[in-house]
């Protein structure tokens, strides 16, 4: 008989479940765009058991990560790190996989994994630069959807610099630039440099080792993954099930705990 | 019962004899100054002994805004620096203890026609019934409020404006609404004695205080040395700057050096300093037989009668102590040793239950700061005194740094090492990334950072704490089982 495990990752911004089946097949997986302290858990929840045709009952262990992890005590048998949660889940979709650079809502983490299994890690300071709440500012400000950013960063001729790495001040850069009638894809480039400046920042202080892999909701954008490639000098390995990383890598350890 | 819910603390005789020494320091310096004679505010790694052979009193403003912080003060001391024009990213013990010169004090708001405190409904623990459950508001549906532990409003109030105020009944009120706490009620210096030894803002930090006051400053300054062996062109340099700090002394006291007095501060300054380094090295022992947190409480002692005789004989205490815990087997920590790590750079005094509250639910204890060797210095003779003294924090290269550091880690076992990115020292902060690529190249273990600040509450996120301190447990025991796979 098949052993089911369900991964629950509630970032900052969005909320999302996994469920595996033996380890090694994703069953059914949901994302609700909205995240901690909202009903986005709960209606990711349901909506994961309903495309598996499942009840909670059915799942043997059910693991709960990210900033909203302490807050599903009456569903999860057990809460880890996202930290933990993102390199599992990076290691079964790139088993050759050294780093994992994850761009959340509000945070950057850089893990360095040596056999499947995180060995250390750095994370962001205080400061939303180089976050995906940074990249939902600029959006605005330039009045795109923060889903095409990718696709209009590709049209871009010249890359325009924005030095600030603090959001309300790189705000004000990009206002003046819109103000200058620059072209927005240009922008958006340089947007992508800063935030891929910050990252790499980030990245070397743990060291970067190939393969790299980038998880969390901003690896879909294509702008941030190439800018961090020629910053990094080196490929950048993404995946399609990029955003519900962490809640695969929690419904892996889901199964680890439920075979023990 | 509430006695058999929680079973009250027990304090060991050498802490209490560790916090009699600091509050005994405290009320000799208030009465110094109501007698009229000088009060002297110091860096914490100054010479002491020299001030203490003139019988000085003298306090110490970075262990001053710990306290502070502590008591939850921080921030209102902050901000009154800032509103003085200091900015918000210098040192948060430097700002509270430069708006602290300049008069500023956190006070309880009065109301002046009944002359009751005026208190906060929000703070205090919640009412719990006789049998221990926390009462509910039915209004609000949140839980009531204890009145005995709720406390006044904190308001901003200035030593200077009450000074100016005619005699009578406001005057009264405000002056007793300051809060009672020893490190609010520290006098005001008549001079400085400030070595740059420990940090690179304090010598515009204490200048600062100088102008304001209208006060001598002593200056000693040791710069940064980029050997790890201390030359002696270096002792030279520090040596005559003892003796010019001795003639300025003479000249403020109006007294001539003692030379005896100074002998037996020395002394007095070995001694504690080997009982402290002991005290240190108990954290060796597996599982610790006290927390490693308590080396940060301790530390005042080091830092403010490190040349008293009372500070050598209550850490001698403090090791009997810990040898008796050894002997029976137990602990000063609250839960049961899973993980054993270094804790790197000062704690965030305003958030300390926020700081421990993860390591405690994750069994972390601390067991190596660098204050053990940073403080536990023991020397013969001058020139040996100025050697020691070139050998602080701040004052030496990063391969002396790691040495002392990963000395540490490895004496007293640890599994991993947190790092506390404090805005507060950035200087010191700046070279923790290759400190921890090195702790992790040399000592194989993993190495979490976070950011926070050490007296300032507005730089430090739980969330992110939390989340840092069980990524770095993870880490932990993915090393763990590695090692015991191997």
């Amino acid at each position: 008989m098949s052993i089911y495990t369900l991964g629950i990752d509630v970032g900052s911004t969005a909320s999302k479940c996994v469920i595996i089946k033996d380890g090694a097949e994703i069953t059914a997986k949901a994302l609700i765009d909205v995240g901690a302290g909202t009903s986005g858990p709960a209606r990711a929840i349901a909506a994961v058991l309903e495309n598996a045709g499942m009840t909670k009952e059915d799942m043997a262990f059910v693991m709960a990560t990210g900033y909203g992890r302490n807050s599903l005590d009456e569903i999860a048998d057990g809460q880890m790190s996202e930290l933990s949660c993102h390199a599992r889940g990076a290691h079964f979709l790139f088993p050759e996989v050294h780093t994992v650079i994850d761009i959340g809502g509000q945070d950057v983490k850089v893990i360095e994994i040596e056999d499947g299994v995180m060995k250390n890690f750095a994370m962001n300071d205080k400061c939303a630069a180089g976050t995906g709440r940074f990249l939902d500012v600029m959006a605005r400000v330039l009045e795109v959807r923060v889903q095409d950013l990718g696709d209009l960063a590709e049209k871009s001729t010249r890359v325009i610099g924005i030095s600030s790495t603090c959001t309300v001040f790189a705000e004000s850069e990009v206002i003046s630039q819109l103000s200058m009638d620059t072209d927005k894809c240009d922008i958006i480039a340089g947007i992508h440099r800063s935030v891929a400046g910050r990252v790499t920042g980030l990245a070397r202080r743990v060291g970067v080792r190939e393969q790299v892999v980038m998880t969390g909701g901003v690896a879909q954008n294509r702008g941030i993954v190439k800018a961090l490639s020629e910053e990094l000098g080196c490929e950048i390995h993404t995946s399609p099930l990029t955003q519900y990383n962490g809640a695969l890598g929690a419904a892996l350890f889901a199964y680890a705990k439920a075979t023990k | 019962m509430a006695e058999e819910k929680k079973a009250k603390k027990t304090v060991s005789p050498g802490v209490l004899a560790l916090r009699k020494v600091v509050e005994d320091v405290y009320a000799d310096a208030r009465t110094a100054k109501a007698e009229g004679k000088l009060v002297g505010w110091s860096s914490s790694k100054f010479p002491c002994e020299l001030a203490e052979a003139f019988d000085l009193n003298v306090m110490y403003p970075e262990n001053q805004a710990a306290g502070i912080a502590a008591n939850r003060d921080g921030e209102i001391m902050c901000q009154a620096a800032e509103d003085l024009g200091f900015d918000n990213d210098i040192c948060g013990y430097a700002r509270i203890s430069l708006a602290y010169a300049a008069g500023k004090r956190a006070s309880r708001k009065v109301d002046f026609e009944t002359g009751e405190y005026v208190m906060d409904p929000n703070s205090g623990k919640p009412l719990k019934d006789e049998n221990g459950n926390v009462v509910i508001d039915e209004a609000t549906g949140k839980p009531k409020k204890d009145p005995k532990t709720m406390q006044p409003y904190t308001v901003l109030d200035d030593i200077h404006e009450i000074a100016a105020l005619p005699e009578g009944r406001e005057k009264e009120l405000r002056l007793a609404a300051i809060k009672p706490y020893r490190q609010m009620q520290m006098p005001q210096p008549d001079f400085v004695l400030c070595c740059n030894n420990i940090c690179n803002c304090m010598t515009k930090w204490y200048e600062n205080i100088a102008r304001m006051c209208n006060i001598p400053l002593i200056m000693i300054d040791i710069p940064y040395n980029n050997t790890v062996e201390v030359h002696d062109s270096n002792v030279a340099y520090v040596r005559a700057q003892f003796d010019a700090a001795i003639r300025q002394l003479e000249e403020i006291t109006g007294k001539k050096f003692d030379e005896k007095k100074f002998e037996q501060a020395c002394a007095n300054a070995n001694r504690t300093a080997q009982n402290w380094l002991k005290v240190c090295d108990y954290l060796q022992y597996k599982p610790a037989p006290m927390s490693g947190f308590d080396l940060f409480n301790h530390m005042a002692d080091v830092v403010t009668a490190r040349g008293k005789v009372e500070a050598a004989e209550a850490f001698e205490l403090l090791a009997q102590d810990l040898e008796e815990n050894i002997r029976t087997g137990t602990s000063t920590l609250p839960f049961p040793e899973k993980y054993r790590v270094m804790f790197e750079g000062i704690p965030c005094w305003p958030k300390l239950p926020n700081l421990f509250k993860p390591l405690k639910e994750n069994g972390v204890n601390v067991t190596a700061v660098v204050y053990a060797p940073a403080f536990g210095f023991v020397y013969n003779g001058l020139d040996e005194m100025a050697r020691a003294y070139y050998k602080a924090p701040n004052s030496v290269c990063i391969e002396q740094g790691v040495a002392w550091r990963e000395g540490i880690c490895v004496d007293n076992k640890v599994d991993g090492v947190l790092v506390h990115y404090n805005r507060s020292c950035k200087p010191w902060s700046g070279y923790m990334a290759e400190m921890q690529r090195r702790f992790t190249k040399d000592l194989g273990i993993p190495c979490a950072g976070f950011d926070g600040d050490q007296a300032d509450p507005r730089n430090f996120n739980e969330a992110q704490y939390t989340t840092r301190v069980q990524g770095l447990v993870e880490a932990m025991d993915a090393g763990i089982a590695a090692k015991e796979a191997k």
